[in-house]
């Protein structure tokens, strides 16, 4: 046991004393922030437009007082010939000419825009509504309904989803929450398991090679060697973990006060210098839609809230230990069977492809997390840790969750097993070159 | 107890291999142990299961008068042929870990290493990598981590190999030294010259059986062939039948060399008498074998393995 921990302990200092632990625990949440900042600026700054003067011939005469100016734009209402109007479009590059026939109302697709270059879509999309939603109060008015009743009947209709826990009482979930939640659940796992895993087989790689294997099992049972360099680089993950939870809620909250919002102001702020430029007509429209926007986003915190975070972050824990384990037991197997990265290759994409599947398996679960593919691949070791996190945010019986958590500490127990098997005649085995015959046999060999 | 170790009947079977085939052997307790033999003749195996890397099918080991067992790790210590240290560690953290391996606290560890320190002039390697020092100086650092803890017995595979001829001295100066103080040793090595120097027991593996073993006197013993160099003035002329002329060589300068053995039961006295009848006597000694030629005899004698 005392030399378990001292392998233990030197694995994890070495390791945690590396310049690539270091630069990537403390950039990654920088990075996060960062990217999150970018966005940010990104979409506040992009409308900062030019200015833009935007001349309408309306053949139709309908639609005189319904184009509005403000900051960015300036719509004049001009008479002439469209062709004499187009060649004056020539090198201004601001200018753009919109053209409404006389015959709007029975051919809507007849309307014109142009100009020297592609205009964007945002502008686009605000000359069409203009049009249609004229065209449209024309031909309501003319049917009888009055105005009053046109705007009652603009409504907006966003679902509430609700789910039932174990006493039949109703919570208010979000699947966004759910699905957000268990996507980057599964995802971390996935991404830790793969790294974390071929880290382990790495580090016997170095011992093999360097031949200091010898040396250090004339002291230390092959067995306890091996536990002791895995439960090391669990510690490492589990540092890296909480390192950057730790990190990326200080780096965001230090932005939040530096800068003086939050993700939530942040988004208003968009819609905000959204509305500002536009119209009186689609001023209203981006209002109510800003505040579905707020209503969604207020939705979603409040349903976040009510995902059990405590149950998420334990149960990830969980995973993360037995699916490590699982998997980089096999890894150590393999660092110890070859003698280079190469020869690596041929045996650990065996051991790759569950993980892959699994990520695949995780997609599929949150999108229908009750199915019996789901139920099948979170009961599985080789899959379970990554598709069960997946489910989790959703709300999983417990009864599955304690299932799928027994056979994995099966799973793992069972893959130690044999990885330790041929890890401790792999360890001393030189200039042989191995395959799965040769691997199956070293399993039965006597100590 | 007199022996720091005894294997009795030792069997290691691999898949189509035996390694070990009822070896047994006694190593005394103070003394430097040669074991030699060619290239896979079994030394590694035996000594693995020393060192309890593995385990023997058949037959038991005893260490110090008891039946091997873990705890026994830390009264040896073991300087495989491939060497290997952590590259990227340093020195210091290096030789303070595989001490605590050995069951050593930090603190001993730290007190042990203190002396060797000194001894080898490595304190300003201290916190370097292993990586940027040489091979011979990795060599020093590794053979410290074998001897620091103290060990009853130390196993040597190749101490010598990638040593210059002045740090060869120094370590072999420190193997006597372990001696004096009472550490068994063992030492596997294909250099001869070094086993004459250093050994007082050996003993010979070949195809996986002890075919030699014993004092340094009693084997040179068992393989002398009661033979003589002579050198001497004048003119050899016939000896009686209890002598047998081997060799003669002209030596220039009228000086004459020849081997000489006794094959009856006359004594070296007589063959003296004889020889000054006849010539001026220079010089006469009896050729002792050498374990050069021990080895090669032995092995080369030993009945030829059919399965090869």
């Amino acid at each position: 046991m005392k030399n378990i921990f001292l392998v233990l302990k030197r694995e994890y200092l070495v390791r945690v004393r590396k310049k690539s632990f270091i630069v990537m625990t403390f950039l990654t949440p920088i990075l996060i922030a960062a990217f999150y900042g970018i966005i940010v600026w990104a979409a506040v700054g992009s409308f900062k437009s030019e200015h833009k003067t935007i001349q309408v011939i309306d053949e139709s005469g309908l639609f005189k007082e319904k184009f509005k100016s403000d900051k960015n734009t300036t719509f004049e209402l001009i008479s002439g010939s469209v062709a004499k109007v187009q060649k004056q479009l020539k090198g201004k590059e601001d200018n753009l000419l919109v053209h409404i026939p006389a015959d709007i109302m029975s051919r809507p697709n007849g309307l014109q825009i142009y100009a020297e270059k592609n205009i964007g879509p945002m502008l686009k999309n605000r000359i069409e509504k203009v049009v249609q939603q004229g065209l449209r109060n024309i031909k309501l008015s003319k049917a009888g309904i009055t105005q009053q009743v046109i705007e009652d009947a603009n409504q907006d209709v966003d679902a509430q989803t609700y789910s039932l826990d174990d006493e039949g009482k109703s919570q208010s979930s979000s699947t966004m929450a759910a699905y957000v939640a268990g996507y980057a659940a599964a995802f971390l796992l996935y991404i830790f398991i793969l790294v974390y895993g071929a880290g382990v087989m790495q580090g016997v790689m170095e011992e093999k090679s360097n031949r200091i294997i010898e040396v250090i099992i004339s002291s230390v049972k092959p067995f306890h060697l091996m536990l002791g360099k895995i439960l090391g680089v669990a510690a490492v993950g589990l540092t890296q973990f909480v390192l950057w939870g730790v990190l990326t809620f200080g780096v965001s909250s230090a932005t939040q006060t530096l800068f003086g919002f939050n993700r939530f102001t942040a988004t208003e702020e968009v819609m905000k210098k959204q509305a500002e430029q536009a119209d009186p007509e689609v001023k209203k429209e981006m209002e109510k839609q800003q505040n579905n926007t707020l209503q969604t986003i207020e939705n979603f915190s409040k349903s976040a809230q009510s995902l059990p975070l405590a149950k998420i972050f334990f149960c990830f824990l969980f995973y993360f230990l037995g699916g490590y384990l699982l998997y980089s037991s096999l890894y150590a197997a393999i660092g110890a069977s070859v003698e280079n990265q190469q020869e690596a290759g041929q045996f650990t994409f065996p051991i790759m492809l569950p993980i892959i599947a699994a990520i695949v398996f995780a997609q599929l679960a949150i999108n229908q997390p009750d199915g019996s593919l789901a139920f099948w691949t979170s009961m599985i070791p080789f899959t379970s840790p990554v598709v069960m996190m997946a489910r989790i945010p959703f709300g999983v019986p417990a009864w599955e969750i304690a299932l799928s958590m027994a056979l994995l500490v099966l799973g793992f127990v069972g893959t130690t097993w044999i990885a330790a098997r041929i890890y401790r005649i792999g360890i001393l085995m030189y200039g042989k070159k191995v395959n799965y015959k040769e691997l199956s046999k070293w399993l039965f060999y006597k100590g | 107890m007199s022996h720091i170790l005894e294997a009795h009947d030792i069997v290691k079977q691999y898949a189509t291999h035996r390694a070990l085939d009822g070896v047994s052997l006694s190593v005394p307790k103070g003394c430097i142990f040669g074991l030699l033999g060619p290239n896979g003749a079994g030394k590694t195996s035996l000594i693995r299961i020393i060192t309890q890397i593995s385990a023997p099918d058949e037959g038991y080991v005893l260490f110090d008068g008891q039946r091997l067992q873990p705890n026994h790790i830390q009264d040896i210590g073991y300087l495989p042929e491939e060497r290997g240290l952590y590259k990227k560690m340093k020195v210091g953290e290096q030789l303070l870990y595989l001490a605590q391996l050995k069951g050593l606290s930090e603190r001993e560890a730290m007190d042990k290493l203190k002396v060797w320190i000194k001894k080898f002039d490595i304190k300003t390697w201290w916190t370097k990598s292993i990586e940027d020092l040489s091979k011979g100086m990795q060599q020093k650092v590794q053979f410290v981590a074998t001897v620091m803890h103290e060990p009853k017995l130390i196993i040597l595979d190749e101490p010598f190999s990638g040593f210059d001829p002045i740090n060869a001295n120094l370590i072999k100066d420190e193997i006597l030294e372990l001696r004096q103080r009472g550490t068994t040793i063992i030492f596997s090595t294909h250099r001869m010259e070094s086993v004459e120097e250093l050994c007082d027991h050996i003993a010979l593996v070949n195809k996986s059986r002890i075919i030699l073993n014993g004092s340094k006197k009693e084997i040179k013993n068992q393989f002398k062939e009661n033979s003589y160099s002579v050198s001497f003035h004048g003119e050899l002329g016939d000896l009686p039948p209890d002598f047998e002329l081997i060799t003669t060589k002209d030596s220039g300068e009228s000086l004459q060399q020849a081997t000489i053995r006794i094959v009856g039961d006359a004594t070296v006295n007589q063959l003296v008498g004889n020889l000054i009848n006849q010539v001026e006597l220079v010089s006469f000694h009896e050729n002792i074998p050498s374990f050069n030629d021990i080895f090669i005899k032995a092995v080369g004698s030993d009945a030829p393995d059919e399965s090869k």
